[in-house]
């Protein structure tokens, strides 16, 4: 009866069916919490930041897990996201004053802007491969966030004015309004971000990506992992699926960018928020979760980030752990001799053994 | 005169990225690894300097020493106990691990040395230089730290070319197994190249902190990178080259900082990483490599 039934439904779409289940009845979990008061306020402000950790992780998933490549560059595009629906959503505040409307266009926006970083940095980038890519987009990353951190941005009647010395050089008129100012940042975006909200944009983002995956488009991306130059000689475009992955994962990094800026008052470029030690953190949520496992992404993403504010003793020693994670990960995974360990002692193998020798038995 | 002194600045700075960036480059060489926790190294050497001369009052020099054996004890550690177990492992299993291994110092010196920045000070007790009438001032930090970085050059290219471990060294980074059948030691090499490494990036550390006197646990990070981008402007794997794409991006820092912006410097040394690798990825004295299927 069993096998029949898993034969009806692909052994992928019930692992993504079995994806989206786990984030539904964690929503439901925590509406129930909520409603009967059992959630402290520190778990409940948590609730946003984790679904923005979870959507960054299972976008960095897609080109580290799937394109094999280490981008460093991440919070770069979440800086641009947000940057870009905090602006949209500041100047239409007083024409579109339904948020129903207005926030689902600053997503837009900040997604697309982001996707439009990512191609434009795709398109040099992604001719390095190795250390070199990640170094550059690492690269890349700090110098959005350099220059968004530094520059003025205001706009009056007679147009735009940008400048990266001061606030009274942008030469305003009198009517003008200050956009960017500098270090301090956008002030004033509506707090449109819900947790109701995160949980959608985290399905929207399962559902597109583990669509892409299974797709053809998909299979060609995870060809040039897996050997480039066989990919290659099979006709598979490297530039185009490179750059697709590429600008898809941009594209959801600055959606949770998105959540980021409208979950806060005031938006700054520091090094603390997208500098590449928050690139680092989410490729930590990335490799314990498991390479190129999209659940697991998510799981570790909450973990880690739940647990240290959950126990507080932990706090001091949070980035310690993630350091260890990634060193004990890494060497438990992917070192030879690691490799060697678990293909003679994996559970599956003995289980598979065992059924053989049933088997055996039963001629 | 501020345009001589600035570029006198910047060849100081450029001299403490080219020490760096040997580092860098000896292990890609030869590991074929980005060694990201290299940057941190220097922030551990200067951390050791600093608490032997402020805590225990031993004498600076005495420090510099028991410095440089530390972290070439260090550097050696970590190629032990976090590179080796990966050799053979896909690179970016490696690169992970580097970045952890990186992570890893800095948070152990916040932990152990806490948040707030400590101020280091200078090893050189020597008086400022003046020029031209007093028109140009040069510290002493400035002129001790391009002899010292020149010193080490030499010998470190010296130390390569004549020694029989140096020569080994570069057949380890030509072709790992033909020097494995030649007799050559490739375990030690490598390990040896982790240790002048990091012994040289606590020498460095402590001329970053004497010449910059801010130590936290984030010193070492910016540094390191920025001492990456020089090798790769030099071409990776080449000592000559690391040095000179260390002073290129010295001087460049400098003189962005100076009539650019303080805090676009940073930016516009990343746009140098990017246009060279764009532009000529082997960069000034890097050999090219042949893809063979």
């Amino acid at each position: 009866m069993a096998s029949t039934k898993s034969k009806l439904i692909k052994k992928s779409t019930r692992s993504d069916l079995i994806t989206y289940a786990m984030v539904l009845v964690a929503f439901a979990v925590v509406e129930i919490l909520k409603s009967t008061g059992n959630i402290t306020s520190l778990l409940r402000g948590l609730l946003v930041p984790l679904c923005m950790y979870s959507i960054l992780a299972v976008s960095l998933n897609l080109v580290v897990g799937y394109l094999g490549e280490l981008s460093l560059g991440h919070a770069g595009f979440m800086c641009v996201g947000a940057y870009a629906s905090s602006i949209f959503s500041v100047v239409t505040q007083n024409t579109l004053t339904s948020a129903w409307i207005r926030f689902p266009l600053a997503i837009l926006v900040g997604g697309l802007c982001a996707a439009i970083f990512g191609v434009l940095i795709g398109i040099p980038v992604l001719r390095l491969k190795g250390d070199y890519l990640a170094i550059v987009t690492l690269a890349f990353g700090e110098i959005i966030k350099n220059i968004l951190g530094t520059i003025y941005v205001g706009y009056d009647s007679h147009g735009i004015h940008a400048s990266f010395t001061s606030q009274s050089s942008l030469n305003l008129e009198a009517d003008g309004t200050v956009l960017i100012n500098g270090p301090l940042g956008i002030t004033g975006t509506p707090n449109d971000s819900t947790f109701v909200i995160g949980i959608v944009l985290l399905l929207i983002t399962l559902f597109v990506i583990l669509n892409f995956i299974h797709s053809r488009a998909g299979r060609a991306v995870m060809s040039l992992r897996d050997n480039r130059i066989a990919a290659e000689s099979v006709g598979i475009s490297v530039t185009k699926y490179k750059l697709i992955a590429f600008s898809l994962s941009a594209f959801f990094a600055g959606i949770a960018g998105v959540l980021y800026s409208h979950n806060l008052n005031v938006l700054a470029a520091t090094s603390k928020n997208f500098g590449y030690n928050m690139s680092i953190m989410i490729l930590v949520f990335v490799v314990l979760g498991g390479i190129g496992n999209i659940r697991g992404s998510i799981i570790a993403a909450c973990v880690l980030t739940a647990l240290p504010e959950v126990l507080r003793g932990l706090r001091d020693y949070r980035m310690l752990i993630y350091a260890i994670v990634l060193i004990v990960m890494m060497i438990m995974t992917s070192s030879p001799k690691a490799i060697a360990f678990w293909e003679t002692h994996s559970i599956k193998k003995l289980f598979k053994k065992k059924n053989g020798k049933t088997e055996k038995e039963a001629q | 005169m501020t345009f001589i002194t600035n570029l006198i600045n910047g060849v100081s700075l450029g001299s403490i990225y080219a020490v760096i960036a040997l580092g860098y480059t000896m292990v890609y060489g030869i590991a074929k690894m980005l060694n990201f926790a290299h940057g941190d190294v220097i922030m551990v050497g200067a951390y050791i300097v600093f608490a032997l001369t402020s805590y225990a009052g031993v004498n600076p020099y005495l420090a510099l020493v028991i410095s440089m054996a530390a972290c070439t004890l260090l550097g050696m550690a970590i190629e032990r106990f976090a590179y080796k177990p990966l050799r053979g492992a896909s690179p970016l299993a490696v690169l992970i691990t580097a970045i952890g291994v990186s992570y890893f110092l800095q948070n152990m010196a916040l932990l152990i040395f806490g948040s707030q920045a400590k101020s280091f000070t200078s090893i050189v007790n020597l008086p400022a230089l003046t020029l031209a009438g007093g028109k140009i001032t040069i510290s002493a930090e400035t002129i001790v730290t391009i002899i010292v970085s020149l010193i080490i050059m030499v010998s470190l290219t010296l130390f390569v070319n004549k020694t029989k471990p140096g020569r080994a060294m570069l057949a380890v980074s030509e072709d790992k197994g033909a020097a494995q059948l030649m007799g050559v030691n490739v375990n030690a090499t490598i390990s040896l190249t982790f240790a002048i490494g990091s012994g040289l990036a606590a020498v460095a550390g402590v001329l970053l902190c004497s010449a910059y006197p801010t130590l936290s646990s984030q010193t070492g990070a910016m540094p390191g990178i920025k001492a990456f981008v020089a090798a790769v402007l030099g071409g990776i794997g080449s000592i000559p080259g690391a040095v000179i794409g260390g002073v290129l991006i010295g001087v460049i820092e400098i003189l962005s900082r100076s009539y650019i912006s303080s805090q676009m410097a940073d930016a516009i040394v990343f746009a140098v990483l990017i246009i060279v690798l764009l532009v000529k990825p082997t960069g000034i004295l890097g050999k090219k490599y042949i893809e063979k299927v």
